[in-house]
């Protein structure tokens, strides 16, 4: 390992501590509790967990749009989540992917990239209009830019929701089971992409992104993501590398790795 | 002892059953009423505080959705507004005329009959309720329909708030809709009353109408109809917002939540209406 390397998987960018999380639906019910998590600069990790385990709760609540029901968490630095107008720069460096892509649904595919750089952003209109051509060109959406999202495949509304989250340069990219509902080609794109955005894509100025993922399937993601977890019955186990994936005798591991 | 205990079961008389059923249902009825109101309450609240703070902020983003609800709550609605005008014209003057005749009222009361009835009272709460029915419904579907699709925490994960994009448009859309519908169905009203007045055989001539109209009208007038407007449409926004924003639905409750939406915007209009009255009569 190089020493910048070593700099910046030691600089932390996500830390929980104490850290709980409540379903969104039912704020009653727990989906993890006594999370204790670290994610440094430039990691890929893949969190993987049985559907209907409060994947997206977690996630969401990771990325700041839910508060936790309990413990500490910070983002490079900050305590989360940010609500405040003051803060919203620290928390824009975070971007966020939903299943599915969840765009909204009164604007074109081209539209829905270009609303966070129209609504944060001082650049002019040439210069939003370019970069949201640039993020089409490579999410290969630009056939589908003036259509709205209910007459694009759901493949597609989920590569919008990425090209969406990257539009503001983003250095932490959570993505809510990217692969999900995908056919062979899609998937192969995904972790292709994933996998350029995690070395520097020049969609993010060839700046290596940090990367977390859920998925409800680990095979995929074997030499692609560098460090994983598991979310199952309240419990966030933190496993690490793939070594200790494979030799880790948990049965929801092995569940998750079953061919 | 299963005797004695089946007459115990049916021991209270029916008198004290419907009384105790009918304490129940008021009860029941006031919780939610005021449950409703510290929702709608505190919604209003947050939202005026939004459009406050987030007044400059994103201009380019929230211009254009405040535009297309003015066109949504004002521009669009106003070939329905063109019929309401001639008809309420038609049914003002055609009830009243026959009988202001008798007392040979036709050159005096008509103009003050149609300012009592069409600008102070009638034509913002028809305006209101009209609004409501084309697109305050709507918002509810849309709004409830964005929020079980995800588009709040969507608008969340992009750090804009929901109600700076979602809510502040809806309440200046249909603050400035009503307003402006208001006016036209007055004029129009107006105008078609003497129509009909004319159609009728009324010996009134358009100079006297317009006398009358102008003699009637106080500056009063002009101020409580700008307010009682705007109030109306901020009302109906906020209500039909915060039914379809204010708590994650799934698509089968949307309806439920239109129906309630429309019966709280209904008296909350009326609320206002009377509390305008009150303030013209003191005043």
């Amino acid at each position: 390992m190089n020493d910048s390397a070593t700099l910046t998987t030691q600089t932390p960018i996500l830390e929980m501590r104490g850290f709980a999380v409540a379903s969104m639906k039912n704020p009653n019910v727990s989906v993890a509790r006594d999370v204790n998590w670290t994610v440094n600069a430039s990691e890929f990790w893949v969190v993987g967990a049985p559907q209907h385990s409060g994947k997206s709760d977690f996630l969401m609540t990771a990325g700041g749009i839910l508060s936790p029901a309990d413990g500490e968490f910070t983002f490079l630095g900050e305590t989360m989540p940010i609500f405040e107008e003051s803060r919203m720069t620290h928390r824009l460096k975070l971007g966020f992917v939903f299943d599915g892509g969840q765009l909204l649904g009164s604007l074109t595919i081209a539209e829905n990239i270009a609303l966070p750089l129209r609504y944060h952003s001082k650049m002019t209109s040439a210069e939003i209009e370019a970069r949201v051509n640039e993020l089409l060109e490579v999410t290969e959406l630009v056939a589908w830019a003036n259509s709205t999202p209910l007459n694009v495949a759901r493949s597609w509304q989920q590569r919008a929701g990425l090209a969406r989250a990257l539009a503001l340069s983003p250095e932490v990219l959570l993505l809510d089971s990217p692969l999900t509902g995908l056919d062979v080609r899609h998937t192969t794109w995904w972790l292709s992409f994933l996998g350029e955005l995690a070395k520097g894509h020049r969609i993010a100025a060839g700046k290596p992104l940090t990367l977390v993922v859920t998925a409800d399937d680990l095979r995929p993601w074997r030499r692609r993501a560098n460090r994983v977890g598991c979310l199952s019955g309240g419990k966030f186990l933190v496993l690490g590398d793939w070594s200790a994936v494979e030799s880790s005798r948990e049965p929801v591991v092995q569940e998750l790795l079953r061919d | 002892m299963q005797e004695t205990e089946t007459t115990t079961l049916s021991a209270p008389t029916p008198r004290a059953g419907l009384s105790r059923f009918y304490t129940d249902l008021i009860g029941r009825r006031v919780f939610t009423f005021l449950l409703a109101l510290h929702g709608v309450g505190a919604f209003a609240l947050i939202t005026f505080g939004v459009l406050l703070r987030k007044f400059s902020i994103a201009r380019s983003v929230v211009r254009p959705l405040v535009a297309r609800e003015i066109s949504r709550a004002g521009v669009k609605l106003l070939p329905m507004f063109l019929f309401a005008s001639l008809a309420m014209g038609f049914l003002i003057i055609g009830q009243a005329a026959p009988w202001v005749s008798r007392v040979g009222g036709e050159n005096t009361f008509l103009g003050d009959i149609m300012v009592i009835v069409v600008v102070r009272e009638l034509g913002p709460l028809l305006t209101a309720f009209l609004v409501l029915a084309r697109v305050g419904t709507a918002n509810v579907v849309e709004l409830g329909t964005a929020r079980a699709m995800g588009e709040v925490e969507s608008l969340e994960a992009l750090g804009i708030d929901p109600v700076h994009y979602f809510v502040v448009p809806r309440v200046i859309g249909m603050a400035v809709g009503i307003f402006s519908l208001t006016v036209y169905l007055i004029l129009g009203t107006l105008g078609s009353g003497y129509l009909w007045a004319f159609i009728q055989d009324v010996p009134l001539q358009p100079g006297d109408y317009f006398n009358q109209l102008a003699g009637a009208l106080t500056y009063l007038d002009f101020i409580l109809l700008t307010l009682k407007t705007c109030a109306f449409g901020c009302i109906i926004a906020i209500v039909t917002c915060y039914h379809g924003l204010a708590q994650p639905l799934q698509l089968d409750q949307i309806s439920r939540a239109t129906v309630r939406a429309v019966g709280q915007s209904v008296i909350a209009c009326v609320l206002i209406d009377a509390m305008f009255i009150i303030i013209y009569l003191t005043l």
